[in-house]
């Protein structure tokens, strides 16, 4: 007999479970403002430590500290509260519609608001984006009309989708949104395809995708992951970490090894880990990526690491696997409440004027509710006509649909 | 004119659209520097240069999604996957991607995306270098699938299919890439330049995709095939001795139903010849066509001669293939009812 244990399976498992104590490893989390900020045309060889890093720029007191402070304006963090506020009534209020039977299906960004409004900041407004589902906040701060995306919400008749998609599948080339996939991943190399064609006309847009930490398992990860190191693409490919994919804990996709950043040492790019919940580490990293990528310096991967602060979706019961104050515990807070405090510190903004904020975005999600239900829902009112079902299948219908709608009647 | 065996002829149809098209990139596994392994990029990135013509990553869902991703761009992308056999890794970003996304945007975002592949046997390539893949695509709603069976047709097709702007499946029958290949692999290889069909105008020109052709005329029995088979289906009704109606469909979907339904209205009769296995084939939606649409017409039951339902085999290569002589046997059981 040799002198070896028998072999023993590994299946991680989260720290917690219901009825456990909610906890995260706190001391992981390095200071504010301690993490160097390298040159954007850094070799990425030489920043490989930032992979298990974690860029954070507001520290335990709100204040901004440290080389990756952006400096912002306050109009422009005002501003970016606006849009972090309004996607968080938005989501509640489409949430609580769905609740209402007034559609079949929605899902909240909630915590994670500030993972991709930053962009909308930080990018320039035609780069292209090529989101998952949970990036809302980014198409509104935008200037998408909030009543057109509750129209493709309710799959109504002003739906600019037609009523094809599930609730918040949207898409809109003039904001530079690309259409929504269910097919998690797939968005990821496209989006390194779309970076590589504006290489090739000399353009100087870039492109940006996320998807969760549950995707990165898809073998597209890897696909784009590999383009982009290859081509040097333009791209700034984000993982959004936020600890659950749907019932599944981060280590169920590998989070337990190493972190998803460092996935990028092997490809041989930068791969940064930032704050998610901390705008101003999100601004700061998304123009650091943005610049590289502008000066053909290529990809980065950023890993904003955060907390889904509900349910995946409004099919799902999160209290079933994981502590129902699990949010509470997450170290770092709520990105709103967090920019928040920062403003009030800096005297350049207070708690009743963050109120009347709180309350002018419900009023407005309100107002627009009652606007994009007077068209209809999908229990009623105006609704797509059965005949655009057969359109956009080819840019000219062939004979074959054309018969199957005359069959139809429609 | 010039004369061209179906890898020149292809090689031209890129050749033009890169010269006409500053937004044509051609782009998959050895197709740049060495002009790919069956040679139909040769030269291109030489002419045209390393940014238009290019090797990939061994990544067959890379290559395909970047494409696509490109094609949101504005580009017109025609992709390479290096063998039929290779595209399935491919499969979820042509089918859940490439096929919907105009109909998902409702035409904000569309994908003009050529994807050519070397497609099925008689090269003695084994299960994993001579399937025929057609039937996996024509089932999905929103791509357009297209085989071409002479050099005439491939670069006329290749350029239509270039320039659609939905996404396309460009199958290329490698068995006849060099020569048309009548199904009689005892016999010596016949080259493309003793068929008129090798006779090809250097310039820009289009077969639409949607166009059956009708290669020989006959009265007593209409026979669908497309690829290599076409070749198969001219012998096997020389073999049978019957005035075969022989149709090279060109285009699967969109198919070209006029021609077929004029023919079967003609003729009474039809056999299908595919060189993918039977069961869930492409003649089985052919067979329900012609069913629908004469079934009044009808004289015999309609016959699909086809590949058998197991893996493509290595030593049995030529009694897997549906050569002439089961061509032929159905076309006279079909007379003869
Ligand atoms: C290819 C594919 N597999 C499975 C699913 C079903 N599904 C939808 S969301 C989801 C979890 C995704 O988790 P993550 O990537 O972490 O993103 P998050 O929902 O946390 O934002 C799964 C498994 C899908 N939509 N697509």
């Amino acid at each position: 007999m040799k002198n070896t244990p028998t072999l023993s399976l590994h299946i991680p498992e989260p720290e917690a479970r219901p009825g456990d104590e909610a906890s995260f490893d706190r001391s992981a989390l390095p200071p504010a403002g301690s993490v160097p900020r390298p040159p954007t045309d850094v070799c990425a060889t030489t920043i490989r430590d930032l992979s298990f890093s974690l860029i954070r720029v507001l520290d335990e007191d709100f204040k901004a500290v440290g080389p990756w402070n952006p400096r912002l304006s306050p109009d422009v963090m005002r501003s970016a509260l606006r849009y972090m506020m309004m996607t968080r009534a938005y989501d509640e209020r489409m949430y609580r519609a769905q609740r209402q039977g007034k559609t079949s299906f929605y899902m909240k960004s909630t915590g994670e608001e500030a993972t991709n409004i930053a962009y909308a900041f930080a990018l320039h407004r035609d780069d292209m984006c090529f989101p998952a589902y949970r990036q809302q906040g980014l198409l509104l701060a935008r200037g998408y009309p909030m009543l057109t995306m509750m129209n493709q919400v309710y799959s109504n008749a002003h739906d600019p989708g037609k009523g094809r998609n599930l609730p918040v599948m949207y898409s809109s080339r003039e904001h530079s949104f690309f259409t929504i996939s269910g097919n998690l991943g797939t968005q990821f190399p496209q989006a390194v395809g779309w970076a590589m064609a504006s290489a090739y006309k000399g353009d100087t847009r870039i492109a940006a995708s996320w998807i969760g930490e549950g995707t990165t398992a898809e073998g597209d990860f890897h696909q784009a992951m590999n383009f982009a190191a290859v081509y040097r693409a333009p791209v700034i490919l984000n993982v959004v970490n936020n600890q659950w994919a749907i019932s599944s804990f981060q280590g169920i996709a590998g989070g337990e090894a190493s972190t998803f950043a460092s996935r990028a040492i092997g490809y041989g790019f930068p791969g940064l880990r930032v704050d998610g919940n901390d705008f101003l580490a999100v601004y700061a990293v998304a123009e650091w990526a943005a610049e590289r990528a502008r000066n053909n310096h290529g990809p980065t991967l950023v890993e904003l690491y955060t907390y889904r602060g509900e349910g995946h979706s409004t099919s799902d019961d999160p209290s079933r696997y994981r502590p129902s104050d699990e949010w509470k515990a997450w170290p770092l807070g709520d990105p709103i409440e967090r920019l928040k405090r920062h403003l009030i510190g800096l005297d350049e903004w207070s708690d009743e004027k963050h109120a009347a904020l709180g309350q002018e975005m419900a009023d407005l999600v309100r107002d627009t509710q009652k606007e994009a239900e007077a068209v209809g829902t999908l229990q009623g009112g105006e609704q797509p006509s059965p005949g655009t079902m057969f359109e956009d299948v080819f840019e000219e219908t062939p004979w074959h649909i054309r018969r199957q709608r005359q069959q139809m009647g429609v | 004119m010039a004369t061209m065996n179906m890898i020149q002829a292809l090689n031209s149809a890129l050749d033009v659209m890169l010269t006409r098209d500053a937004n044509v990139l051609v782009f998959g596994e050895d197709v740049g520097y060495f002009g790919g392994v069956f040679r139909v990029t040769e030269g291109l990135q030489k002419k045209h240069g390393l940014t238009r013509c290019f090797d990939t990553p061994i990544g067959e869902a890379g290559i395909v999604a970047v494409a696509i991703g490109m094609g949101a761009y504005g580009l017109r992308p025609v992709v390479e996957i290096q063998f039929a056999d290779y595209i399935y890794p491919a499969y979820d970003q042509i089918v859940s991607e490439a096929a919907r996304i105009r109909y998902r945007s409702a035409g904000e975002f569309y994908v003009p995306l050529t994807i050519r592949t070397p497609y099925g046997g008689g090269i003695f390539g084994g299960q994993t270098h001579s399937q025929s893949p057609e039937a996996l695509f024509t089932h999905v709603a929103g791509i357009k699938t297209v085989v071409p069976s002479s050099p005439y047709d491939a670069k006329g097709l290749l350029i239509s299919a270039i320039e659609d702007n939905d996404p396309v499946i460009f199958l290329e029958p490698k068995r006849i890439y060099n020569g048309p290949f009548n199904g009689r692999h005892d016999q010596p290889v016949i080259p493309w330049s003793k068929h008129p069909a090798s006779e090809v105008p250097e310039g820009h020109y289009k077969i639409p995709l949607g166009k059956a052709s009708v290669v020989r005329e006959g009265a007593q029995v209409t026979v669908l095939a497309y690829g290599t088979m076409v070749h198969v289906a001219l012998e096997g009704v020389a073999e049978a001795g019957v005035d075969g109606e022989v149709i090279d469909l060109r285009s699967l979907v969109p198919v070209d139903i006029d021609t077929i339904v004029a023919s079967v209205e003609k003729t009474g009769r039809c056999v299908i010849v595919h060189e993918a296995t039977r069961t869930s084939g492409y003649g089985a939606e052919l067979s329900a066509l012609v069913q629908e649409n004469c079934f009044f017409h009808l004289e015999a039951p309609i016959e699909r001669v086809a590949g058998w339902d197991t893996p493509y085999p290595h030593a049995h290569e030529w009694a897997y293939f549906p050569g002439p002589s089961r061509v032929a046997e159905a076309l006279r059981r079909t007379v003869e009812v």
